[in-house]
């Protein structure tokens, strides 16, 4: 016989495993969507889009200084040449693009919610939609920042950006050292995403061998 | 460490706020928040509405939960996005809370052992 305790849940009306399996139900019967579209939607944003995208817009920008001059002044449209459209949803309308440098840290939130270029950085991480993350890094940006592991030298700003405008943002990282001769795959190979969110740098090569 | 930082520390957990390499991470906790997820964009896709409205659905339901909720109280953002869609499309009139509602009850009443296709 069947131990059933792992789905106790599946008996409370008001889970939201079970409201969110009614919802699609009802949604299905009333013509809205299909599960198969929903799928895709799934599909598209775990594969097809993804952190990759803005690394690969990262890794542009630092070989090709007139593209870095292109993405600065409208994001959008850089992006879009390499490829990275938005979509409905894709919230790619007003792409800004906020570069370190030796002087300047930039870091990004949505205050209010949960705005995130996802087109170019696949789905915000849990930390990011956290009530925790989305007030202090506004109050205290470096204190923050320390507990990911980076520390910013007092002499650099933080510049703290909040996304909660139609503009999402996303953060140019500075080239590491140590990393001349590589191509753009390389190149784009180091940048992780929380690089371009702003809580991280990009670090060089490991020692080659 | 004070309060908000262990708060911070704590939830990040998880998916480890360190070291930077996290782009493998599962966002998705549990299979309906990734079917909430899905809805909602497929819904906006399909022209429902804009994704500024659902954004401004999600807001709304963000800061009455976040009014209600000391700080440091247990935070499920998906939950809040579900909630947000739920209540957009009730207000659209595309679907009606007592319609969701016993349709989660019938769920929730099927037999033991349910085919959860």
């Amino acid at each position: 016989m069947s131990h059933d305790h792992d789905h106790d849940h599946d008996h409370d009306p008001s889970s939201p495993a079970l409201r969110a399996e009614a919802l699609e139900a009802l949604l299905v019967e009333k013509g809205l969507l299909t599960p198969e579209e929903v799928d895709a939607v799934l599909t598209q944003y775990g594969e097809r889009v993804g952190p990759l995208n803005g690394a690969r817009v990262v890794a542009r920008a630092w070989v090709d200084e007139a593209y870095r001059a292109r993405l600065l002044e409208e994001g959008t449209a850089a992006a879009a040449e390499l490829g990275i459209k938005g979509g409905p949803g894709g919230q790619m309308e007003r792409l800004v693009v906020v570069e370190n440098s030796p002087s300047v840290h930039n870091v990004v939130v949505c205050t209010l919610c949960s705005c995130y270029p996802w087109a170019l950085l696949g789905l915000p991480p849990r930390w990011y939609k956290d009530p925790a993350y989305r007030s202090r890094i506004v109050r205290e940006p470096r204190a923050v920042l320390r507990e990911f592991g980076l520390e910013v030298s007092k002499e650099k700003a933080v510049r703290v950006w909040d996304s909660s405008a139609e503009v999402r943002y996303l953060v140019l990282p500075e080239r590491p050292e140590g990393t001349e001769g590589f191509d753009e795959d390389a190149l784009a190979a180091l940048v992780a995403r929380e690089a371009m969110i702003g809580v991280a740098l990009v670090s060089g090569p490991a020692v080659t061998p | 460490m004070t309060g908000t930082g262990d708060a911070l520390l704590a939830l990040g957990a998880g998916d480890g706020p360190a070291p930077p390499s996290l782009n493998g991470e599962l966002v998705f906790e549990a299979p309906w928040e990734a079917r909430v997820f899905g809805m909602a964009h497929r819904l906006c896709d399909a022209g429902l509405f804009t994704w500024d409205e659902f954004r401004q659905a999600l807001i709304a339901e963000i800061g009455r939960w976040e009014q209600a909720h000391p700080r440091g109280a247990p935070y499920a953002y998906f939950e809040r996005f579900q909630a947000a869609l739920e209540a957009l499309l009730t207000t659209r009139g595309l679907m009606a809370n007592a319609e969701l509602w016993g349709r989660a009850k019938a769920l929730a009443a099927r037999p033991h052992g349910h085919d959860h296709g």
